[in-house]
């Protein structure tokens, strides 16, 4: 499911439709993936510490936490705070 | 190259301000030059906020490199630098965090007189509040910390702190009933704008050239080294690199090739209408997020927290200021009948453990100074000294050492997460 939003104004969960931004909360990067195990150190702390922070257009978890509880991810302008696009988190 | 000296002529004091009352106030030059970037410098520092201008006054008095280029996008301190509550402390709990801001204070408590600036810096105390026993424990362990370094601060009980900031709501059933505290009688606040100025005009005075409204839009890298810089005055080589750009250090670093442990937030403050003297000290509580001091204007000026999203807006969400105005009134509940005069963001560059990134880069002649998150305005003399170590001899000083980029592989972090409510 997908919700295109143009304006600022409250975020669109895709299960509950619009609703306050106050409901919802930020939940970290998606692009983040667990390397293996043996792993060098450099790309441990690369996958615990470093992350995509883009100025622009982010791709970013966030949580309906107020409402239907589900993880969603948000296309989200990390600038003008514009979510131009947000749908269900999928594992 | 020897430096030039400023001459007296130039050398703000009582002497002039009187000769130039007399003259008409028709003596006064320009604080720097604003000259045309040069095609090579010694060194080119990225960044004219607080710690790119110390760094570049550093590079040429500790070191005598004056064939120094400061870049600035924008306006000098108009980033971090000019939007911080101006807070200067050093009240941290690890011994790596306590010995590094607490020089940078030190040369604070001089930094006027060393730059011939009135950065205006007041020590009149910095309080932190506890609101309960557990609190309290807290607070002892830090002061216990700090006295241990040899750092003066002392515990407060819930008197003390009344009798020093009257204005407190007094009621032990309030939200957050005053328990206790702890404070840093050292600490205060200055003129942020006066520390920005007051380097560049320094440097300038030792040689540097500062070029404003000038972006870097990439880098010339060969053989893992960074052979010059383009930039919108064209193309500048220098045999070192400097950078010192907080919220943009990762698209920076991007555009140099790597990647840098930040996440890019929101952090907002604002101003009341101004008042007569009420409150003297700046006090914070961190349980409470929130913390307020009064400026020489009057004006209170009131901070908090980050805001909980990634962000580049350089604009404070009204959630946010809603939330610290609150907590404010909460302690403060005198403090309701004032009217809000400005409120405005700037972008922190926060790193995993709260503590800033000093140190090489993944290029061998870039130098990093970033990472200083919400604390960074405290740290500029220091910052700036480090990085001009770095830069001018290619290792670490021996407070910088623990601050290296490689922190998060080796998994020696600085865990400054409870180094205040959003350690200023």
């Amino acid at each position: 499911m997908t919700n295109p939003m143009i304006k600022p104004g409250p975020m669109i969960c895709p299960f509950c439709g619009p609703r306050d931004a106050s409901e919802f909360r930020y939940g970290g990067d998606p692009s983040v993936a667990r390397p293996g195990f043996g792993c060098s150190d450099a790309d441990w702390a690369g996958y615990l510490y470093v992350r995509e922070n883009p100025r622009g257009l982010a791709r970013e978890y966030w949580v309906h936490s107020q409402g239907c509880g589900q993880w969603l991810v948000a296309e989200r302008d990390t600038v003008t705070h514009l979510v131009l696009r947000v749908t269900e988190a999928t594992p | 190259m020897t430096a030039p000296v400023p001459g007296i002529e130039h050398r703000y004091s009582a002497l002039r301000l009187f000769r130039e009352g007399l003259r008409g106030q028709r003596g006064w030059t320009p604080a720097w030059r604003s000259p045309e970037p040069r095609r090579r410098y010694d060194a080119v520092i990225i960044g004219g906020g607080g710690h790119g201008l110390s760094a570049a006054w550093h590079l040429a008095k500790d070191h005598g490199i004056t064939d120094v280029l400061v870049i600035e996008k924008a306006w000098l301190g108009g980033g971090n630098t000019g939007r911080n509550t101006t807070i200067i402390r050093s009240n941290y709990f690890h011994r790596e965090s306590q010995v590094i801001y607490d020089a940078s204070l030190k040369i604070y408590e001089g930094l006027s007189r060393e730059l011939n600036y009135n950065i205006m810096f007041s020590q009149r105390g910095n309080i932190e509040l506890a609101h309960a026993p557990s609190e309290m424990e807290g607070m002892r362990r830090v002061v216990n910390a700090m006295q241990v370094a040899g750092i003066e601060s002392s515990l407060l009980t819930r008197d003390d702190v009344l009798a020093m900031v009257p204005l407190l709501d007094p009621s032990p059933y309030c939200r957050w009933p005053v328990f206790g505290g702890m404070i840093q009688r050292r600490a205060g606040v200055a003129r942020h704008d006066a520390v920005a100025w007051g380097y560049a005009r320094a440097a300038d005075g030792m040689g540097v050239d500062i070029v404003q409204n000038c972006a870097v839009n990439g880098f010339r890298i060969e053989g893992g080294r960074v052979r010059a810089v383009e930039t919108s005055h064209g193309v500048i080589e220098a045999s070192v690199f400097g950078m010192a750009v907080a919220g943009a250090s990762p698209e920076l670093a991007r555009l140099a090739g790597f990647r840098l442990p930040l996440l890019c937030m929101t952090l907002q403050a604002m101003v009341s209408e101004p008042l007569k003297p009420c409150l003297h000290h700046v006090v914070a509580s961190t349980p409470n997020s929130a913390y307020v001091s009064q400026s020489d204007k009057g004006e209170l000026v009131i901070g908090g927290g980050l805001e909980p999203v990634p962000s580049y807006a350089r604009r404070g969400d009204l959630a946010k200021t809603r939330e610290v105005l609150a907590s404010v009134v909460e302690m403060f509940p005198a403090f309701s009948t004032l009217r809000l005069m400005r409120q405005w963001g700037g972008t922190v560059d926060t790193s995993p453990d709260n503590s800033p990134i000093l140190g090489p880069s993944p290029l061998t002649n870039l130098y990093l100074n970033c990472g200083w998150g919400t604390g960074g305005f405290k740290a500029i003399p220091i910052g700036g000294k480090m990085l001009a170590h770095l830069m001018a001899t290619g290792r670490h000083h021996d407070l910088s050492a623990p601050f290296g980029l490689e922190r998060f592989a080796t998994g020696r972090l600085i865990d400054e997460a409870h180094a205040g409510v959003a350690h200023d």
